[in-house]
């Protein structure tokens, strides 16, 4: 029962990708149920579409160098600010920030930055405006405010990855060692801590950059569309009501997978690049400029933080306002109009969507757990091979293997439909759940089973009744992740779910072309509160199970 | 290969036991029990909020109305399409749809509908058909084929605080966007409300509008030519110089809204009403139309050919077209439709109704309004749209 469960999940995660990505290349050369027969039409129809220079390039410098921001970012945070009470506030600032979706980010951000926003307003009401200045700052055509965004939203997510890895590098001896040698703190730790930090978060690294080149929800409200991301552009093919478009998408989809391992190839590159300079400047001894590093690492932190943190109290407001317009700072009135009007359909789907969000994670707790059982069992360990295939569905753009899976689904008669999106959920949360249990489930002192064995426990009852117990705090934390990540999912849940299955990812994009900010304001809340949620439950469940076991409240 | 099986279920559809909506009698008691699945999008509220009214009043009768909230009506059409091509020719999972342009167009051409039913509906005897663009639609007869149900027309949404003379002719428009750059822009075609702005000007700038009654031919590029140039010189000067365009109607009205834009195109007449109630506009925001009259169209119910409850959709189609839901729907605070019905049809105390509603502050009123102009064939909308994507929607 337990034996091939490792297999099992393997399958799972790398069956719908690659099958995807079969279901997506057949139909871009002509074959597959719509085809007409090997052709390379589809091809020709992409790189005909006059916009897909720009598209490419948006592609390519929207994630390069949003990743390359979070991650100078992060390290700076990282290099100057660890260990002190100001890195304590600014981790506080940012770990939530880890679970407000994607899209109520972009949303907020988008208010706060337009030239109508609500910065901007600022010198408007000082300098007497009374119109805003018609300036192209939310999507522009380089795709900056779309960078941006990105970076904002990918720092909690690289600091956390990096904070959690910065255990296993030895970093106090490192430091202390190029301290002594006359390095400053910055310069320290970045010659001699993050280079070895680098190798344990390469792959979480790597999922940010695919994830910045190849999202749609973030680029639809922030990235331009005179012509967007190339993404955007597939999936408006994939939607196109005209079902002959389908064979363009998946040529579309063919050229953003080769831009992305392009871009994979070049990011290797460019590490190769920075380690050979690095090294020289090792050698070199050479310092940095710390007060100005530890002054950008600190306000480029704070600003991210903020600029999330202020799009969200921005939706918050608008979402009870009467009438507010350019410059008011404030709504003229608050309203619970707005709430009557949307909160009831919005707490409908939002039901539906933690259902959905509920029923993605149980399954992949379950295999979860029983893969780390399987390992402890029998001791088929993950390797660092199996560790790739974990990051595989992560590491593929969605909008790549989506559309062939819709397709290779539809042909065996599996059209659009409710299990259909939890599978494809359970794709993208299994792999945050694993990354979140692994840990703590293998840290878990063995010496306990084995009193239990010797007590007469048989192996299922030490799982049970003590091994799962005494994990709850991470159990419940890699529910909470696995939840958030479901909540969070806009391109799986619109695919596969034929634009059927509504969860609050679907329509808070949705109603982002809409522009009612009201409406958006309630579905961005909602959604983010939907992602919150299990988190809430996750620290205060193990605080109330286990108030009596002071020794189990901080496993 | 498809065109003998089509030609096969034409002739097998008199086969089957369908109502005959001449024998009205016949079809109330049919309807009976019956449950109608209306494909309807669902993507505005108020919409939503009246088709549930609409189930309500036809309970009286004995059907079930459930409404099926569509995000696109294609959706609906290619369900359709593709029941027939799995041979499901009766017991099918549509019963209705609210359609109109190119899907009639395209669900007609391939006879996916049932019909003709809708002029002998008891209630046709009220529409107004001599008057109202109630039996084309998009240029195609409707031939019985779908039954209407609400008129839509353009109009310009414009701050009358800031814009006291709004510009009424496509000239005046480019007058008054350069004078005023930065200040107009309009949603981003392929959309249909940007693909409409297009229509709009192109009818202003034709020498003759008649042209546009026929499908696209060879000498497009020489009657779109000042559409073009009209366009050319317009874009430069719009919201953001033309590098970005809302991307649907709302947004639009909330660039106006936050005093990005001063002008918008709508395709309902009572929008800008609705949405100064729900703070979506300033209190200021009126409607107008051109010197030279706007495009309008009417909005239809269709009744598929393997519908299960053809009978059900026939009396949903009915109570549509009946005054009471007729003037419920032109209520501004309901849907601010306008109707199809012919004032001069109506009972005395019907017509006063009409006449005692109270349209709304920035709501044209009918005489306001004037006479629709026909939309032209579809296949201009499709084409003008592909173009301007070409010319406009892709930078250099």
């Amino acid at each position: 029962m337990l034996r091939p469960l490792p297999l099992a999940t393997a399958a799972i995660l790398s069956g719908p990708v690659l099958l995807g990505l079969l279901g997506t290349v057949l139909p871009a050369v002509g074959l597959g149920p719509l085809g007409t027969g090997l052709t390379l039409d589809p091809v020709r129809e992409v790189l005909a579409w006059p916009g897909l220079p720009q598209a490419m390039a948006l592609s390519l410098t929207s994630g390069l160098l949003s990743t390359l921001g979070a991650l100078a970012v992060a390290m700076l945070i990282l290099a100057g600010w660890h260990g002190t009470r100001a890195f304590t506030l600014l981790e506080r600032l940012l770990s939530p920030l880890l679970a407000v979706p994607h899209a109520a980010a972009a949303l907020g951000l988008a208010f706060l930055i337009a030239p109508s926003g609500w910065i901007a307003r600022l010198p408007a009401l000082a300098l007497g405006w009374d119109v805003p200045p018609d300036l192209l700052i939310v999507q522009d055509r380089l795709g900056l405010a779309l960078t941006a965004g990105l970076i904002a939203k990918e720092l909690p997510f690289l600091l956390l990855m990096m904070l959690a890895a910065l255990g296993q590098t030895d970093q106090r001896r490192r430091m202390a060692v190029a301290r002594s040698l006359g390095q400053g703190r910055v310069a320290g730790w970045v010659k001699t801590v993050f280079p070895s930090l680098y190798a344990q978060v390469r792959l979480p690294v790597l999922v940010v950059l695919v994830y910045a080149m190849t999202n749609v929800d973030v680029a639809l409200i922030l990235g331009p569309n005179t012509p967007p991301t190339l993404s955007v552009q597939v999936t408006r093919w994939m939607t196109d009501p005209d079902l002959g478009q389908r064979a363009v998408a998946a040529a579309g989809a063919v050229v953003q997978l080769g831009l992305v391992l392009a871009a994979l190839l070049a990011w290797q590159m460019g590490e190769r690049l920075t380690a050979r300079l690095g090294r020289a400047w090792v050698w070199s001894g050479r310092g940095l400029a710390e007060r100005a590093a530890r002054a950008a690492g600190l306000a480029l932190g704070v600003l991210s933080a903020l600029s999330i943190l202020l799009g969200i109290a921005a939706l918050a407001l608008w979402s009870v306002a009467a009438g507010w317009r350019f410059p008011d700072l404030v709504p003229e009135a608050l309203s619970a109009r707005n709430w009557m009007r949307f909160g009831p359909e919005m707490l409908e789907v939002a039901g539906d969507t933690l259902a959905l969000a509920a029923v993605s994670t149980a399954v992949s707790l379950l295999l979860v757990i029983g893969c780390l059982e399987a390992e402890h069992r029998f001791g088929l360990t993950v390797g660092q091979r199996a560790l790739w295939l974990l990051y595989l569905p992560l590491l593929i753009p969605q909008v790549a293997f989506l559309p062939g899976l819709v397709a290779a689904a539809g042909s065996v008669g599996l059209g659009p439909s409710w299990p259909l999106v939890a599978l494809g959920h359970v794709v993208f949360v299994l792999p945050y759940v694993f990354l979140s249990l692994s840990g703590p489930f293998r840290a878990w002192d063995g010496r306990l089973a084995r009193v239990a064995a010797g007590l007469g426990a048989r192996p299922d009852a030490v799982l049970w009744r003590l091994r799962l117990p005494m994990l709850l705090a991470p159990v419940l934390t890699a529910v909470a992740v696995g939840m958030a990540v479901s909540v969070g999912q806009y391109l799986p849940t619109l695919l596969l779910g034929g634009g059927r299955v509504s969860t609050l990812a679907t329509e808070a994009v949705a109603l982002a072309a809409g522009g009612n900010r009201r409406a958006i304001g309630i579905w961005g809340l909602g959604q983010t509160l939907a992602a919150f949620l299990p988190f809430a439950l996750a620290l205060l469940v193990p605080a109330l199970v286990w108030r009596d076991r002071r020794g189990l409240r901080h496993g | 290969m498809r065109l003998p099986l089509i030609a096969a279920l034409a002739l097998a559809t008199p086969a089957f036991a369908e109502p005959d909506p001449t024998d009205w009698d016949a079809v109330l008691a049919e309807a009976e029990g019956q449950t109608v699945y209306w494909h309807a999008w669902g993507g505005s509220t108020t919409t939503n909020d009246f088709i549930a009214w609409i189930g309500e009043q036809v309970a009286e009768q004995g059907v079930t109305l459930e409404h099926v909230k569509l995000a696109d009506t294609a959706d609906a059409v290619s369900l359709v399409l593709s029941e027939r091509q799995a041979g499901k020719t009766e017991g099918g999972s549509v019963d209705l749809i609210w359609i109109n342009g190119a899907n009639f167009a395209s669900m007609k051409e391939q006879g996916l509908l049932f019909g003709p039913f809708a002029e002998a509906l008891p209630n046709w005897r009220f529409v107004d058909a001599g008057g109202k663009t109630v039996t084309t639609d998009f240029t195609i007869p409707t031939e019985g084929y779908e039954s209407p149900w609400a008129m839509a027309q353009v109009v310009f949404i414009h701050d009358s605080e800031r814009v006291a003379e709004p510009p009424a002719t496509a000239e005046a428009l480019l007058d008054w966007a350069q004078a005023n750059p930065g200040r107009f822009t309009f949603p981003q075609p392929p959309d249909f409300l940007g693909t409409t702005f297009l229509k709009q000007m192109l009818i202003e700038l034709v020498e003759d509008p008649a042209v546009l009654q026929q499908p696209v031919g060879d000498d497009y590029a020489e009657i779109a030519a000042p559409l073009w140039a009209f366009m050319d010189d317009l874009t430069p000067v719009l919201w953001r110089e033309g590098r970005a365009y809302p991307q649907t109607g709302p947004r639009q009205l909330q660039l106006m809204n936050d005093g990005e834009v001063d002008i918008a195109i709508s395709f309902s007449p009572g929008e800008a009403t609705a949405a100064i109630a729900n703070y979506e506009l300033p209190a200021t925001a009126r409607t107008y139309v051109l010197e030279a009259g706007t495009l309008g169209n009417a909005s239809f119910v269709a009744i598929p050919f393997n519908a299960n409850a053809k009978a059900g959709a026939m009396v949903v189609a009915d109570t549509l077209l009946s005054p009471e839901a007729q003037l419920r729907a032109q209520m501004p605070d309901v849907l601010g439709y306008g109707t199809v019905l012919d004032m001069d049809a109506l009972s005395e105390a019907d017509r006063a109704a009409f006449d005692a509603l109270d349209l709304g502050v920035a709501t044209l009123s009918p005489e306001e309004l004037g006479q629709a102009l026909p939309e032209p064939h579809p296949s201009w909308a499709e084409r003008l749209a592909a173009d301007w994507v070409a010319r406009y929607g892709v930078a250099n």
